[in-house]
């Protein structure tokens, strides 16, 4: 297949078209470019914070937040790159080994911050006491630790943005999630900025690949020849955002636009979700009691977790 | 034709008997999602409508993240 723009060979079918391995990369990039400028996820004051794993997103993500800086003339040293070490033997070394290296090649300091250190637990350690006692999956545990983590060290570290690697595919896949589940006031929070209101121990939350696809962002790392190792968590597991990923992707392939179609009436009616939360005042962020960091309730996730592995 | 398949998430490669034309038809009879994956050709990535050779081999990448 031919580039619809020129006469080389594509390497992408996209709804407008086929595009080469140029056009592709200044196509994306262009798009990563105009949602950050659109949304206004980066100020010019700002210090910013991108939370990475190693992964083809939070890579992507990293490498086109410092092009963007570069490009419109931004102090690149305040940039940063955070890396959670969550515990998990055989998997964790592998990507950080590589987001080093990507981080030393592309002149980014990167900050290890590690679970075990934290909560004197790893992953591993943590999860079979958790489960036996509350029946929590590893990926609650995991999620609940690595969004109190990063919060918490990006604002230490003077962060004002978090920049985050979520995709069209990950925010297709959690508004239908939502949606089956009915939880508006958890739907409230998404969009290219996530959350409802500031609140002062909260680092703002962004996600400039919003509007890439996974697949369009795999192939921007292969095309750029960055390093991502696909080792899968020995974790992952097949639940409901797995099986609403495979509908949605069966879904696109008979009719095309279907996951840019769920954004773009997700974000027509999110300014009223959002009103709607403030008004009703369900989503009023408090200090946990235990530790000061933000919490829906009492006491916030992490420290349940770890009460749970103190006394059980 | 034969073609020779290898899939990032597997060891080793398979060879598949494949009569019909395109890389969507070849993904179609591996029961394979083409939004799910990307396929590699002599190092170069090819789309969907694009003609196989007897004898091509193609490396099938999935772009879900591993996490």
């Amino acid at each position: 297949m031919q580039c619809t723009k020129c006469n080389e060979k594509a390497v992408i079918t996209l709804q407008h078209g086929n595009l080469c391995k140029v056009h592709f990369i200044n196509y994306f990039e262009d798009k990563v470019f105009k949602t950050i400028k659109k949304y206004q996820l980066i100020d010019r004051n700002d210090i910013i914070c991108v939370a990475t794993s190693g992964g083809k997103d939070s890579l992507s993500v990293l490498y086109l937040t410092k092009k963007y800086l570069d490009k419109y003339k931004q102090d690149t040293s305040k940039l940063f790159a955070l890396l959670i070490d969550e515990g998990i033997a055989n998997y964790r070394e592998t990507t950080e080994r590589d987001l080093k290296i990507f981080c030393k090649e592309h002149n980014v300091t990167l900050k290890v911050v590690r679970a075990k250190e934290e909560f004197n637990y790893t992953l591993d350690e943590a999860y079979p006491i958790i489960n036996e006692k509350t029946k929590k999956k590893p990926c609650n545990i995991c999620g609940v630790w690595r969004r109190y983590l990063l919060n918490k060290y990006a604002r230490i570290y003077k962060a004002t943005k978090l920049i985050t690697g979520h995709n069209l595919d990950d925010e297709a896949q959690a508004i239908i999630m939502n949606n089956f589940k009915a939880n508006t006031k958890l739907a409230a929070h998404l969009g290219p900025i996530s959350g409802i209101e500031d609140y002062k121990l909260f680092v703002q939350r962004v996600k400039p690949l919003y509007f890439c696809t996974e697949k369009e962002t795999r192939l921007y790392c292969l095309l750029k020849g960055f390093q991502v190792d696909f080792t899968e968590c020995p974790y992952s597991q097949q639940g409901l955002r797995a099986s609403v990923r495979e509908m949605l992707n069966d879904f696109e392939n008979k009719y095309k636009g279907t996951k840019q179609g769920v954004i773009n009436s997700f974000l027509a009616v999110l300014p009223l979700i959002k009103a709607n939360q403030i008004k009703t005042n369900e989503s009023k962020i408090k200090n946990c009691k235990t530790c000061n960091e933000p919490a829906n309730l009492e006491i916030c996730n992490a420290c349940k977790l770890k009460e749970v592995l103190t006394n059980g | 034709m034969e073609i020779t398949i290898i899939k990032e998430t597997e060891q080793g490669s398979k060879k598949v008997n494949f009569s019909k034309q395109t890389v969507k038809e070849i993904l179609e009879q591996l029961n394979i999602n083409p939004e799910t994956v990307l396929v590699v050709r002599n190092k170069e990535v090819i789309t969907e409508d694009d003609p196989l050779n007897d004898q091509d081999t193609l490396e099938i990448l999935n772009v879900v993240s591993g996490g």
